[in-house]
């Protein structure tokens, strides 16, 4: 059968950053793809010396609109391991509140998004209605809903204060039973497993040699997870579990993504509880010259931050490495052998923060075939059949 | 016939999100948007997926080297008249990527702007304000 070209893209697929797939199709099934990314292309190393170091979080915030609590949490990491600076306890426990606050919304967010991917548009409307009153608790705890600006060298911006504790322990409470009923929905939907299962899967062995991180590399078997390995914030000062999956497919990369939620609700809860009663931040005069790094966990993997500084009130370099960055390869893997209605699923495995319109056409001998519509609907249509073969 | 044609854009905007080089959360609060809580879908506002059905185009994001080429070709397949409303303050005025080298400029350098709606991210409820008043600009 002669091959054919499916291009997926190119700005704004179903990833994170916008990027441009090929897929390579014989008939039905993908037999290769290609990747090139560029699109959003916008030069924040380069921005970044001009600016100072109270600027940059400002900037790097700016990288990704889900993730961007973690993007300047590692930012300031750097500075701090480079000016060797001690921020105080409060702080700490703020910063770890608001990034597990931040875990939560990008996962439900990305749970809504594969529902809608395979048809399940009820998954999609729940999930980010229950995103809501995240939403809501980081206007009230940082001043707006995304771009939170929480992060500086030497603490944090805003304090939590004493009768906010307990609002947000309630909406909390509302937040777990939510996720507790989307989880069974999820787990015990037999539709969903014989959708999911089998599908995407990335070996254990794959998994380590394309360098995945974060939920992509633990639903693989792979148990890594910064806050563990690299403890920073609070997270050795809480109580929590990585959670780990072994059979890499997509009904394990929601599962995990899902039974991380509940992690992060317990941290909050702990942090809240133990929050220590010190300034929020201190003040910094000089930075010393030195070079630092930082990294963190995003939800969606490891953020790393390299910062060099000449003494001066700019960096001379400044390094980033987003952990879509590395997941992307990883896809080669996953859509490889795969059929068209998969492809989409697949892709968005590894984070679907489809933001926008998707663009996919199918050419066939210079005419258009199938659209990114389409490919949706073999979606549907797929899960569809299941379902009325499950009845049976 | 022009007006015929206004007439039918007013009832139930069809919207087509053109994102270039944005960081996702202007993106995210128009989904938002069509979420339960806001439910624009409501005033007859739909997301459609491709620009030859739309009726108004809600960009998103800078304008760099490489998207520039794509977002003029997806406002030429867009059926005229249409609306472009620029959301976002990358949109409006490229915020702090002004000086990048890979920025090419604000949407308005290239397209006619009839709405603007800063904001880093505007909150779903502004983007239904604007375009609301988009429409009440016809
Ligand atoms: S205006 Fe703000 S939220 Fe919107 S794309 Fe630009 S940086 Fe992101």
């Amino acid at each position: 059968m002669s091959k054919r070209i499916v291009p997926i893209g190119p700005y704004h697929p179903l990833q994170e950053e916008p990027e441009f797939f090929k897929l390579i199709v014989e008939g039905e099934t993908v037999v290769d793809i290609e990747i090139n990314i560029g699109y959003n292309h916008r030069g924040h190393e380069f921005l970044s010396p001009s600016l100072t170091y109270d600027q940059i979080p400002f900037l790097v915030e700016r990288i990704c609109g889900i993730c961007s609590n973690s993007h300047p949490l590692a930012f300031v990491l750097a500075v701090e391991d480079m000016a060797h600076i001690k921020v105080p306890e409060r702080a700490l426990y703020i910063r770890t509140i608001v990034h597990e606050l931040e875990r939560i919304h990008s996962h439900l967010l990305w749970i809504g998004l594969a529902g809608h991917f395979i048809g399940y548009n009820t998954i999609w409307m729940w999930a980010w209605r229950y995103r809501e009153p995240v939403l809501d608790l980081f206007e009230m705890i940082t001043g707006n809903r995304n771009h939170y600006a929480m992060n500086k060298v030497g603490g944090v911006r805003r304090n939590i204060y004493h009768d906010q504790i307990s609002h947000i322990e309630k909406v909390l409470d509302l937040v777990e039973s939510k996720v507790s009923m989307l989880t069974k929905a999820v787990l015990d939907d037999p539709v969903l497993h014989a959708r999911l299962k089998g599908i995407g899967i990335l070996s254990k062995e794959a998994a380590i040699s394309y360098g995945v991180v974060g939920p992509t590399a633990r639903a693989s078997g792979v148990a890594i997870d910064v806050r563990k390995d690299d403890p920073h914030c609070a997270y050795d000062k809480v109580e929590w579990d990585i959670v780990v999956e072994e059979a890499g497919d997509i009904f394990a990369k929601a599962k995990v993504r899902l039974l991380e939620c509940f992690e992060s609700i317990k941290i909050i809860r702990q942090c809240l509880k133990n929050l220590p009663d010190t300034p929020i931040e201190i003040r910094i005069e000089e930075l010393p010259a030195g070079e630092g790094i930082g990294r963190t966990e995003a939800p969606r993997g490891e953020v790393f931050h390299y910062i060099r500084g000449n003494g001066s009130h700019h960096p001379v370099r400044h390094k980033v490495r987003a952990p879509s960055y590395m997941n992307l390869p990883s896809n080669e893997v996953t859509v490889k052998g795969h059929s068209i209605a998969d492809a989409a699923l697949c892709l968005a495995a590894i984070d679907p923060c489809y933001c926008c319109t998707e663009r996919v056409a199918v050419f066939e001998d210079g005419k258009l075939k199938y659209t990114w519509n389409d490919l949706l609907l073999f979606s549907w249509k797929k899960t569809e059949q299941i379902r009325a073969r499950l009845r049976k | 016939m022009k007006d015929l044609r206004l007439l039918a854009l007013k009832k139930s905007p069809w919207v087509f999100h053109v994102a270039a080089a944005s960081c996702n959360n202007c993106d995210i609060e128009i989904l938002d948007a069509l979420t339960p809580r806001f439910d624009v879908e409501r005033f007859g506002i739909v997301l459609v997926g491709s620009p030859r059905h739309a009726d108004a185009l809600l960009v998103t994001g800078v304008i760099n080297r490489k998207s520039l080429p794509r977002v003029l070709k997806v406002y030429e397949e867009t059926p005229k008249p249409c609306l472009v409303i620029a959301i976002g303050t990358c949109a409006c005025d490229t915020h702090m990527f002004k000086n990048s080298y890979n920025v090419v400029g604000p949407f308005d350098k290239y397209l006619p702007v009839d709405v603007y709606i800063p904001g880093c991210p505007p909150k779903p409820e502004a983007i239904i304000l604007g375009v609301v008043k988009a429409l009440q600009k016809l």
